[in-house]
C-alpha cells in the first residue's frame, strides 16, 4: 500500500499476536490530520489491538507505525507516554474516569499530568466540559453521573491537551442510541473545529456514519473501502 | 403512504383551499417530494364522490384552486379508521441483494466484494443522512433517522451474511 | 423461616464462594489464607502454654541431682554423675559425666546404652555444631567419640546442645569442688519447684498474650472482608433473579462461613507445617519439638467455633451499612457522620477498669485478672474505634498537592473506613508492644539485678581444685591464648579453737599483684603479711587478726597457725566478684609449707576481649585440666530467667504477627489493584507515567498508616503508663522502644508497598484494556 500523501499517522502491515491468538495479521492504516476514520469489523476481529497499537499503547510484533514523521516502534516507553499525553487523547467504552476524583478533575487529569498547575488545568477543563454541555456536573464523582453524561465527560477529558489524533474505542457502547449520537456528534463536531483526527472503532454502522470514511477489519487484515470502490 | 387520508386528516383542524392544503402538505411530509396540484384535485375530487369532504364555498375568479374544502362526518370517522388500522410490516422476502449474493456464488464470483462494495454504498448514504440530520431540525431529524434504523438494518444483514458466506456457499452449490 | 430455608440459602452461598471461575477460586483463596493465618497463629497460642509446661516435665524428668540431696551408699542400681557443663560462644551446652557402678544403673531419658570412658552421646544439634567447621573449637574441648545420639526424650529442645561422657573413677571427684552426686533414678519430684507467679509476672503474661491476639482478631475481621464489592454486586444479581434482602444475608453469611471453614483447615495445615518447621528453628536459645506443640483441645475447639462465627457476624455486621438492591448495591448514600463519643467510651472504659488497680503489683498484691485482660482489650479495640474517625476528619482537611497526592487524598476521602480497616491491625499491634515495651523496660529494674562484678579488672574465673599444683595450673592458663593477666588467690578458713571453732577468719594468699586486687595495700614485699579490719561482711572475726593469736584449720589435718608480731593494717578494697573481704592476707612468703596445703585456689583472668574466641581458649584450657571445671564468665547484669522468657515470648510473637498482618495488607492492596486494572490501564494509556501512580498508591497506604501510627504511639504510652502505676513502677517513656516499634509498623507498610509495586506495574500493561 502506498502511503497518501499529508498522512498525520500511518501503519504498514501490521502483525500482533497473544499468544496463540492472531490479532492483526499485516494490517494498514492511514489518517489526515481533522479526519475521522472508522475503524469497522466483527468482534475478535482486531479492532482494538489496531487502536492500542496506533496509539503506542501496545507494541506490534511487526510492522511500522508513523506519527507526523516519527517511527513509533522504534520510541521507548517513556517517549510514547509522553507522545500519548501531548498529542493523543483517548475514549474508551466504560470503567475509564478515576471514581474517586470529581468530574472537573477528571478532566484536567491529563493537564495535569503535563505538568499545568492545578488551577489553571481546571479552568481549561471547565471550558471543555461546558462545550460538551456537562459543565453542570463539575463537582460530582463519575458514580453520580448518568452513562451519557460520563462518556461526555470522557470526551472533555480526550479532547482538554488540544490533541491532534482522538482515539475513542467503542465510546457509545455503552450508551443507548440517543446518548450516543449524540456524544458522537459533539466528539466529531468539536474534533473538525480544531483539526483533530479521530480514530474511531465500533461495530455500529450509525455511530459510524459520524466518519468521513471507514475501514474494516476482518481476521486481522484491514481494508479501506474508500480506495476499493 | 395514503395521500387522501393525508389530506383528509389536515382538513379535520377546519376548511382550507386546495392550494392551502398543498402548501401545508409540502411543509410537514413533503422533504423530498412536493405535490403536484393535479394530484391535489384528483384526491379532492375522488373524496367528495365517497362523500368524505365537501365544497365549503368558492371564491371569485373561478379556476380549481380556489374551491375550499371541509371534511365531513364520515370523513373524519375515515380518518379515525386509518390511523387506528397499523401499517403492515415490509416483510423484504424478496430481496435484490439475496438474488446478487447468490447468483454470485453459483457464478464463483467473489460475493464478499459485492457486500463491501454494498456496504460502502450503504454508510456512504448513511453519512449524508447523517450530515443532514446535523444540520436539520427536529423534523429533519426524525426523517433521517427512520432512514438511518432502515440502512443500519440492511448493514446488519450484510455483516451477517458476510459471516455466513461459506455456509452460504455450501447450500447453494450443493 | 424454616431451617430447611437456612440451610437452602447458607449452602447456596458455600457454592458461591467457590464457584465464579477462577476470580471467584483466587477471592475464596485469598480469605481463606488470611483466615488461616489467623488460626494458626491462634492454635499456636493455644500451644503455648501446653509447649512450655512440656518443656518443664522433661526438664524435670532428667534432673539428677539437688544440692541438698541425701547420699547413698554405692550399689547395683547407682549411677555417678558429675556436672560438665559448658558454655560456648553465647551457647549453653548441657554436659554429664557418667559412669555406671552397678548392672541396675539407671539411664537417663533418651539415652539407651551409657557411654563407655572416653565416649559419648550427644544430641543432634551438638553432633551438628562438632561435625560444623565453627563447631572446632569446642570439638577439642569435648575429646570424646561419638557413639550415639540422645533421643527426643532426653532433651528439652530440638536445638539444645547436650551431651553424656563416660568417665571413670569419678566417684573420687564427688568428694571435690564438682558439682555432681551418687544418684539411683532420674526425675526428681522436688525439683517440680513451683514458685507462685509473681502477680507482676503474671500481669505481663496476661499482657503479652492480649496484645498478641487482638491484633489477630482485627486481621481475620479484616479477611473475611475480601473482595466485598465483588461479592455485593454478585448478590445484588441475585435480588434480580427474586431473592429477598434476607435471603441475600443469609447468603452471604454462608460465603463468609466456606471462607472462614476452609481457612480454619488452611490454618490446621499451616500450623502443622509450622509445627515441623518449628524443630529447626531456635529463638533466644529456646527450641521446641514439634510434639510439644500440641494445642489444648478445648481452646481449639473454641477457636475453631469462634472463628466462623465471627466470621459471620463481620459479613453481617458489614452488610448493614449497604443496601442490595436488584438493579445495583447502593451504600447508604451518605455515611452517617463518625461519632466521637463512643468511640471514645472504648478506651476510657478500659483506663476505668485498669486505674482502680493502681499500685497493686507491689508487696504481694494482687490483680483481677479479668479486669487487666478486659481493660487491656477495651483500650486496644478503642485504637480500632478511634482510628476511622480520625482518618476520615484528618482525610476531609488534607488540601492539594501533586497530582499523586491528589489521587490518593480523594480515594482517601471517599473510602476512609477502608483504608482505616486496612492499618487497624497494625495500629493495635503497635499500640500493645509499646505499653509492653515500656512495662518491661520499668519492670526490667526490678528483675534484672545489675550484678556486683567489675569486668573492666576480670572477666572470668576458675576455681582450682585442692590438690592441684597451682603453680603449673596459672602457667597453662597464661599460656592460653587471648589471657591477659591471671591473679591467682588461694584462702583457706582459720578458726579461733581446736575442735569447734567459734568464730573463723579468712586467710587470703598471693603475690603482692594479686593482693592489690583484694586490699589496698602501701607496700608489699614477698614475706610480708596483712590483716584488713572494718571490712563489710568480716568485722566481727578482726579480733582473730590481733598479733599472737593462734589459729587452726578445720578437717581431718590439723595445722596451726600464729599471727605474725609484724602483721600490718591494709584497707579493704572489693575483689573482681564485687566481695569486701576482711581478715588475713599472706604474700606466699610468709605461708608455712604445711598450710599451703589446706588452700584453695581461684584464678581471676583478664581477658583480651579483642582477640576472637578468646573465651573459648579459656574454656578449653579448663576443661583439659578438669573436665568438671566451669568457668565462669561475668557479665555486668544479670536477668530473671523467667522474664528473659516472657520477653522471648513477646518478640517472637510480635514478629509473627507483623509478618501476619503485612500479608494481609498485601492481599488486600492486591484486591484492591486488581478490581481497578481497566481504571490503571487507561490512565497508562493517555499518558500516566507508572512513577505517578505507584507513588499516588504508596501515599495511599502511609497516610492512614502515619495516623494509626500515632494513634497507637498514644494509646501506646497511655496504657504503659498505666500498667507501670500498676507495678508500683515510676513512669519512664522508653522513647527508643516507640521509635522503634512505631519505625517496624511504618517499615512493613514500605515492604507492603514496594512488594505490590511489581504486580502493580504489571497490571499497568496496556492488556488490561483488552476487553474480556
Amino acid at each position: 500500500m502506498t502511503i497518501p500523501a499529508g498522512s498525520l499517522l500511518t501503519a504498514q502491515d501490521l502483525r500482533k499476536a497473544y499468544g496463540p491468538t492472531t490479532a492483526l495479521d499485516g494490517a494498514e492504516f492511514s489518517i489526515h490530520p481533522g479526519e475521522v476514520v472508522a475503524v469497522m469489523g466483527p468482534s475478535g476481529s482486531g479492532k482494538s489491538t489496531l487502536l492500542h497499537c496506533l496509539a503506542g499503547i501496545v507494541m506490534p510484533d511487526s510492522g511500522s507505525i508513523t506519527y507526523n514523521g516519527r517511527e513509533v516502534t522504534a520510541m521507548s516507553d517513556a517517549e510514547r507516554s509522553a507522545l500519548r499525553r501531548s498529542e493523543f487523547g483517548f475514549v474508551f467504552q466504560f470503567g475509564q474516569l478515576v471514581p474517586e476524583l470529581t468530574c472537573v478533575e477528571n478532566v484536567a487529569l491529563p493537564l495535569r499530568l503535563s505538568g499545568s498547575s492545578r488551577k489553571e488545568a481546571e479552568r481549561t477543563a471547565l471550558a471543555w466540559m461546558e462545550r460538551l454541555e456537562v459543565d453542570e456536573l463539575r463537582k460530582k464523582r463519575p458514580g453520580e453521573v448518568s452513562g451519557g453524561q460520563g462518556q461526555r465527560v470522557a470526551v472533555a477529558r480526550a479532547l482538554v491537551t488540544n490533541p491532534r489524533v482522538v482515539f475513542a474505542d467503542e465510546p457509545t457502547g455503552a450508551l443507548d442510541s440517543f446518548n450516543g449520537e449524540r456524544v458522537m456528534e459533539l466528539l466529531t463536531d468539536a474534533a473538525r473545529s480544531a483539526n483533530t483526527a479521530v480514530v474511531l472503532v465500533t461495530h455500529e454502522a450509525r455511530v459510524a456514519a459520524y466518519s468521513d470514511r471507514e475501514i474494516v477489519v476482518r481476521d486481522g487484515r484491514s481494508r479501506d473501502m474508500e480506495r476499493v470502490v | 403512504m395514503s395521500i387522501g387520508h393525508t389530506l383528509l386528516g389536515l382538513l379535520e383542524s377546519g376548511p382550507r383551499h386546495g392550494y392551502d392544503l398543498k402548501r401545508a402538505f409540502d411543509e410537514k411530509f413533503g422533504h423530498d417530494r412536493p405535490l403536484h396540484y393535479g394530484q391535489v384535485y384528483s384526491t379532492m375530487s375522488r373524496l367528495l364522490k365517497h362523500g368524505l369532504v365537501e365544497v365549503d364555498g368558492i371564491e371569485a375568479g373561478g379556476g380549481p384552486e380556489r374551491k375550499r374544502y371541509a371534511i365531513t362526518e364520515a370523513g373524519i370517522t375515515d380518518v379515525g379508521r386509518w390511523l387506528a388500522t397499523p401499517e403492515k410490516p415490509e416483510p423484504y422476502l424478496q430481496s435484490t441483494l439475496y438474488t446478487k449474493v447468490v447468483l454470485a456464488l453459483l457464478t464463483h464470483r467473489d460475493a464478499g466484494d459485492i457486500l463491501d462494495t454494498q456496504r460502502s454504498e450503504h454508510l456512504r448514504s448513511m453519512r449524508i443522512l447523517t450530515d443532514r440530520k446535523r444540520k436539520g431540525d427536529l423534523a429533519d431529524q426524525l426523517i433521517c433517522d427512520h432512514a438511518l434504523f432502515h440502512l443500519e438494518a440492511d448493514l446488519r444483514w450484510l455483516e451477517l451474511t458476510a459471516a455466513r458466506l461459506d455456509k452460504l456457499r455450501e447450500a447453494v452449490t450443493r | 423461616m424454616s431451617a430447611a430455608q437456612w440451610g437452602r440459602d447458607l449452602s447456596m452461598g458455600v457454592r458461591f464462594a467457590f464457584a465464579g471461575g477462577r476470580e471467584g477460586w483466587i477471592r475464596a483463596l485469598l480469605t481463606a489464607v488470611g483466615v488461616g493465618l489467623g488460626v494458626a497463629l491462634l492454635l499456636l497460642t493455644t500451644a503455648l502454654p501446653g509447649a512450655l509446661a512440656e518443656r518443664d516435665r522433661r526438664e524435670e524428668a532428667r534432673s539428677d541431682h539437688t544440692f541438698s540431696q541425701q547420699e547413698i551408699p554405692k550399689a547395683a542400681n547407682t549411677l555417678v554423675i558429675l556436672d560438665t557443663d559448658t558454655t560456648f560462644r553465647d551457647q549453653d551446652v548441657r554436659g554429664r559425666m557418667l559412669e555406671a557402678e552397678g548392672p541396675r544403673a539407671p539411664l537417663p531419658p533418651g539415652v539407651a546404652k551409657f557411654p563407655a570412658a572416653g565416649e559419648m552421646v550427644v544430641s543432634p544439634a551438638l553432633k551438628e555444631l562438632l561435625a560444623s567447621d565453627s563447631g572446632k573449637l569446642l570439638r577439642e574441648r569435648l575429646p570424646y567419640r561419638i557413639t550415639g545420639t540422645i533421643g527426643e526424650q532426653g532433651l528439652v529442645g530440638s536445638r539444645e546442645l547436650a551431651f553424656f561422657a563416660g568417665g571413670e573413677g569419678l566417684a573420687k571427684q564427688l568428694e571435690g569442688p564438682a558439682s555432681g552426686a551418687r544418684i539411683n533414678s532420674f526425675g526428681n519430684d522436688d525439683l517440680g519447684s513451683s514458685d507462685p507467679w509473681d502477680p507482676v509476672l503474671l500481669l505481663l503474661v496476661l499482657v503479652v498474650f492480649v496484645v498478641l491476639l487482638m491484633p489477630v482478631a482485627v486481621f481475620i475481621a479484616a479477611a473475611v472482608r475480601f473482595g466485598g464489592e465483588r461479592r455485593d454486586r454478585r448478590l445484588a444479581a441475585l435480588r434480580l433473579v427474586g431473592s429477598d434482602s434476607a435471603m441475600t444475608r443469609r447468603i452471604a453469611a454462608g460465603e463468609a462461613l466456606a471462607g472462614s471453614v476452609l481457612g480454619l483447615v488452611l490454618g490446621t495445615v499451616f500450623f502443622l507445617l509450622g509445627r515441623q518447621l518449628a524443630a529447626s528453628f531456635e529463638v533466644f536459645h529456646v527450641s521446641v519439638f514439634p510434639s510439644y506443640l500440641n494445642p489444648s483441645p478445648l481452646l481449639a475447639a473454641l477457636v475453631a467455633v469462634a472463628v466462623p462465627t465471627a466470621a459471620v457476624l463481620v459479613t453481617l455486621l458489614a452488610l448493614r451499612g449497604v443496601v442490595i438492591e436488584p438493579l445495583g448495591v447502593v451504600r447508604t448514600a451518605k455515611p452517617a457522620r463518625r461519632r466521637l463519643w463512643w468511640r471514645l467510651l472504648l478506651p476510657l472504659g478500659g483506663l476505668a477498669m485498669l486505674v482502680p488497680m493502681v499500685g497493686q503489683g507491689s508487696d504481694e498484691g494482687t490483680f483481677n485478672q479479668y479486669l487487666v485482660v478486659g481493660g487491656v482489650m477495651l483500650l486496644l479495640v478503642g485504637v480500632t474505634a478511634l482510628l476511622p474517625w480520625i482518618v476520615e476528619r484528618v482525610v476531609a482537611r488534607l488540601g492539594s498537592g501533586g497530582i499523586a497526592w491528589q489521587l490518593a487524598v480523594r480515594r482517601l476521602q471517599l473510602t476512609s473506613g477502608a483504608a482505616a480497616r486496612m492499618v487497624n491491625g497494625i495500629a493495635v499491634a503497635v499500640a500493645g508492644a509499646i505499653a509492653l515495651q515500656m512495662l518491661f523496660a520499668g519492670v526490667e529494674g526490678n528483675y534484672t539485678a545489675a550484678s556486683q562484678y567489675d569486668v573492666s579488672r576480670a572477666q572470668m574465673s576458675v576455681d582450682v581444685p585442692e590438690s592441684t599444683d597451682i603453680a603449673s595450673t596459672a602457667r597453662a592458663y597464661r599460656d592460653t591464648e587471648g589471657v591477659r593477666k591471671v591473679t591467682v588467690l588461694s584462702d583457706v578458713h582459720l578458726g579461733d579453737r581446736r575442735v569447734e571453732a567459734d568464730s573463723y577468719v579468712q586467710l587470703t594468699v598471693g603475690d603482692c599483684a594479686a593482693l592489690r586486687e583484694v586490699a589496698t595495700l602501701h607496700s608489699c614485699r614477698d614475706g610480708d603479711v596483712f590483716a584488713v579490719r572494718g571490712s563489710e561482711y568480716e568485722s566481727e572475726s578482726d579480733h582473730l587478726t590481733e598479733p599472737g593469736t593462734t589459729l587452726w584449720t578445720d578437717g581431718d589435718r590439723l595445722v596451726s597457725w600464729s599471727v605474725p608480731k609484724d602483721i600490718r593494717q591494709a584497707q579493704p578494697r572489693e575483689d573482681p566478684t564485687g566481695y569486701e573481704r576482711g581478715g588475713i592476707l599472706l604474700t606466699p612468703g610468709a605461708l608455712p609449707e604445711k598450710l599451703a596445703a589446706a588452700t584453695s585456689a581461684s584464678l581471676f583472668l583478664s581477658v583480651d576481649r579483642s582477640v576472637p574466641d578468646a573465651y573459648e581458649y579459656v574454656r578449653n584450657t579448663a576443661a583439659r585440666l578438669n573436665p568438671t571445671a566451669q568457668p565462669m564468665t561475668w557479665n555486668s547484669t544479670e536477668s530473671n530467667e523467667r522474664y528473659a522468657t516472657i520477653r522471648t515470648g513477646l518478640s517472637v510473637g510480635a514478629a509473627c504477627v507483623l509478618a501476619l498482618i503485612g500479608a494481609s495488607l498485601l492481599v488486600s492492596q492486591l484486591e484492591q489493584l486488581r478490581e481497578r486494572r481497566k481504571l490503571l490501564s487507561s490512565l497508562v494509556a493517555f499518558g500516566t507515567r507508572r512513577r505517578t501512580l505507584s507513588l499516588s498508591v504508596l501515599w495511599q497506604t502511609a497516610i492512614p498508616i502515619g495516623l494509626g501510627l500515632l494513634l497507637a504511639a498514644t494509646v501506646g504510652v497511655a496504657l504503659g503508663a498505666v500498667l507501670l502505676r500498676m507495678t508500683n513502677t515510676a513512669i519512664r517513656v522508653d522513647w527508643p522502644s516507640v521509635l522503634s516499634m512505631t519505625g517496624i509498623g511504618a517499615g512493613v507498610v514500605l515492604v507492603v508497598t514496594l512488594l505490590s509495586l511489581p504486580p502493580l506495574l504489571k497490571m499497568m500493561r496496556p492488556d488490561g484494556l483488552r476487553t474480556e
